[in-house]
């Protein structure tokens, strides 16, 4: 019982160390694949992880003007991202913290990160935080809700809002036509553009400071404290990379019961698809235009009209079929 | 207050100079008449400038096809303000009060426009006001003098209600480098040199028009061949500019594929220019008298060849642009400018040839070789920043159909001649139309055969507080996007 309990734990020790092993890596792929499709060289593969090193040795300037909250926020941000982000089952179901990891209770970690995040940025008082903290805010407020609606249209599948226990509802049924939950799926792949700050929502390759809306809040960061919130930026996005892969593509994930060969193949399985997710992202974001702030609403609206019929379909097959 | 004079009556049987320039002198009441034809359309105002104890004012009417320069001997420096008539001469005002002391009375806006009270021996510590708005939730939001890219300084004020722009008001000046006083006194090569860095973009043009206003000065002729070259990396200019102008549009909407396909159609047209003459800009390249850079049979087949691969590019752009609506979104109907402001501001260029305005220096006051070559002024009417992304497509199409027909035109000779032996005082003018709009200057040759003043009027002077009127009601993070469609100089503006 306790080598088992240390196997687990262990195991639960390596799933927070990859995802944050790896995150640079994903981005550094997307970067790549969209230099590659504009017929540039590109950075190399591994140029965040040098990024993060040179930004960790660099001093840090602080404005004169700022308070505790700005200094301590890149911590909690980096910390509250990463505990989400290793919550995310990965490689196995049957982890030793999947009963924490409750979609909930990513919603709530996120939107916690944000919240301090958007602070940070209003707190020295220049009108670029100001703007990009209002701009995250609105779209916060759009997107958030349309996360919970996925939520509970899987839950209803599933009968749980366990991320493992979705999982393994999905490994052992394996789709059949389900409008609810292709609905779904559209529907957080848009959540997921938006939280993560990609095209056509927000440009992460910017200079313009005027259209910034994830960079504008960070403006003022530099040294080790913009170091933690890129790293923290490259977590959320293996985060929901993983998501979309834990919920719509789970097959190769070890179930709970597998030993350390499932778990090997689940960590391939694991990696090879978040590495596609990470090139379809760069095809996508070379393919479109980015969005007027205006009409963010109406992009992200139909996050949550998809999420709300998605519910009333889950709603109405339960209702017939079960 | 005096009625409004017409450019046509008062300049009606006056024989024009070689510049194509009738010149008055003036007094203040057909001065003040004049401004007021300006505020009521009967003539354009196209440059405002002050010279040895008077203030000249350059008119057109493109309609008639006349041109002048009148002059105002000013009162100990004090003249009647030509912007407290026609508001479009507000800034030239400004700017002309901060280099040479005259003082234009009756002016709106006593505020400096190009000194900034660092100047050695005048520094002052007077705040700038930027005007005020009023208004409950307003907030203001300073942009620059330094941004985050590679681009020339200027400084913006934002006064939004939330997303929207109330108000923006541009302060510019930061790259002044006293262009006018450095060329004050020089010889005629080294003003060449000197003006041909006043906007590198655009230094083919300025060259262009120095040399041409210097020519009109001193009767002095260039052959026909080195015309004929002035036209080729004139067109080459714009035509490298425009395609990279289309692609930093695309890039300001986040479409990355479009810039980079443009950037590296652009890269190919700077290389052929510097094959072909040795430089990428062609600076130095068009001096008075004719050019310094001749074009081999060889050079000939490598435009030829940059002829084909460009309207491949405009071709595969205009597909893609037309296949993207989530780009089209971001363009169509964003920074409109009416065309009743086009008119008043007689903008050139681009910015005025999507409100409306044909007016096009190559056409309406033709000057050789475009005089004797095949080719559209392409106007649209929209004023929007796909207006203006549109024209510079058209634009490039005639700009490839003009470099072909002077290719084919070049015949062997000389490519500059002499300075005319007899040095004599003169005063020259010429209007040539940069990528960006039409440029203006005029010189004044000195007995000594040097030059006693050169004025550069260039095309942003009038583009400029368009963009102010253009982002009014749209958004802040719309802003990047009618500024690139804009594409104002900095350089160029601040002298």
């Amino acid at each position: 019982m306790t080598h088992d309990l240390v196997v687990q734990f262990l195991a639960q020790g390596a799933q927070m160390t990859f995802v944050l092993l790896i995150a640079p890596l994903a981005v550094g792929v997307v970067r790549r694949v969209k230099a590659r499709l504009m017929r540039r060289q590109g950075p190399p593969l591994l140029q965040a992880y040098l990024d993060l090193a040179k930004l960790l040795r660099k001093e840090s300037v602080i404005a004169e003007s700022a308070s505790w909250l700005f200094r301590s926020a890149p911590y909690l941000i980096f910390a509250l991202t990463w505990v989400a982000a290793a919550l995310v089952p990965s490689f196995a179901s049957g982890l030793m913290f999947n009963w924490a990891a409750d979609v909930v209770a990513l919603v709530a970690l996120l939107g916690a990160a944000r919240a301090l995040l958007a602070l940070a940025g209003m707190d020295v008082g220049t009108s670029f935080g100001g703007i990009g903290s209002s701009r995250e805010m609105m779209i916060a407020t759009l997107a958030e809700p349309a996360m919970m609606l996925i939520v509970v249209t899987l839950a209803i599948a599933a009968g749980t809002t366990r991320l493992a226990g979705v999982a393994d509802f999905f490994i052992a049924e394996p789709f059949g036509v389900r409008v609810s939950l292709a609905l779904s799926l559209i529907s957080l792949v848009i959540v997921a553009l938006a939280e993560n700050a990609r095209i056509p929502v927000d440009n992460p390759t910017t200079h313009l400071e005027l259209t910034m809306v994830h960079e504008a809040m960070v403006l003022e960061y530099s040294g080790r404290h913009l170091a933690l919130i890129e790293a923290a930026s490259h977590l959320k996005l293996v985060l929901y990379l993983s998501l979309l892969i834990c919920l719509f593509a789970p097959f190769g994930m070890a179930p709970a019961t597998a030993g350390l060969s499932g778990w090997a193949i689940g960590l391939a399985a694991w990696i090879a698809k978040l590495l596609a997710g990470a090139v379809l992202l760069g095809v996508w974001e070379v393919s479109i235009a980015k969005m007027r702030v205006f009409r963010l609403p109406d992009f992200v609206g139909v996050a949550f009209v998809f999420g709300f019929i998605a519910i009333l379909l889950a709603f109405l097959t339960r209702g017939v079929f079960a | 207050m005096s009625a409004a004079h017409a450019l046509g009556e008062l300049v009606a049987g006056r024989a024009a100079g070689p510049d194509g320039y009738v010149r008055l002198a003036v007094d203040s009441g057909v001065w003040t008449a004049l401004a007021e034809g300006c505020a009521a359309g009967l003539h354009d105002l196209s440059a405002l400038w002050a010279d040895g104890g008077a203030m000249h004012m350059a008119l057109n009417d493109s309609g008639r096809g006349l041109r002048a320069i009148v002059s105002l001997q000013t009162d100990a420096g004090r003249y009647p303000s030509v912007a407290a008539r026609h508001p479009p001469a507000l800034r030239l005002e400004r700017a002309m009060r901060d280099l040479y002391g005259v003082q234009p009375a009756g002016l709106p806006d006593p505020r400096p426009w190009l000194d900034h009270g660092r100047w050695p021996g005048r520094q002052s510590a007077a705040r700038y006001e930027f005007l005020p708005t009023e208004g409950e939730g307003l907030h203001q939001i300073p942009v620059g003098p330094v941004h985050a890219g590679v681009i020339e300084p200027g400084h913006f004020r934002f006064t939004a209600n939330g997303e929207t722009v109330v108000r923006l008001e541009e302060r510019l000046g930061y790259t002044h480098k006293g262009v006018e006083g450095l060329m004050a006194g020089a010889g005629v090569e080294q003003a060449a040199r000197i003006i041909g860095r006043l906007s590198g973009d655009s230094t083919v043009a300025y060259a262009w028009a120095f040399a041409r206003a210097v020519e009109a000065a001193l009767g002095w002729t260039p052959p026909p061949r080195a015309l004929l070259l002035r036209g080729v990396m004139a067109e080459l200019e714009r035509l490298s500019h425009h395609i990279n102008d289309v692609g930093a549009i695309c890039n300001d909407a986040s479409v990355l594929t479009i810039h980079a396909r443009c950037t590296l159609q652009r890269e190919d047209a700077l290389a052929v220019a510097d094959a072909c003459f040795g430089h990428r800009l062609m600076m130095d390249r068009v001096v008075p008298g004719g050019v310094t850079a001749d074009l081999s049979g060889e050079g000939v087949g490598k435009i030829r060849g940059l002829l084909a691969r460009l309207e491949a590019t405009r071709a595969e752009v205009l597909r893609v642009y037309d296949s993207m609506p989530s780009l089209q979104d971001r363009t169509v109907t964003t920074g409109i400018v009416s065309a009743e402001l086009a008119r008043q501001y007689a903008t050139g260029g681009f910015v005025g040839r999507a409100s409306g305005r044909a007016f096009d220096a190559r056409k309406s006051f033709a000057y050789a070789p475009y005089d004797r070559l095949e080719f559209d002024l392409k106007v649209r009417t929209a004023g929007d920043v796909d207006a203006r992304l549109l024209v510079r497509m058209d634009e490039i199409s005639e700009s490839l159909r003009m470099l072909s027909q002077l290719l084919g035109r070049l015949a062997p000779g000389e490519i500059r001649a002499d300075r005319p032996a007899v040095a004599a005082a003169g005063e020259g003018a010429a209007l040539v139309e940069a990528f960006r709009g039409d440029v203006f200057v005029s010189v004044r040759v000195g007995n000594d055969g040097r030059l006693a003043h050169v004025h550069a009027r260039d095309a942003s002077w009038f583009q400029w507080p368009l963009l102010e009127a253009a982002i009014e009601g749209n958004i802040v993070a719309d802003f990047p996007l009618c500024n690139k469609s804009f594409n104002c100089s900095y350089s160029g503006h601040d002298l």
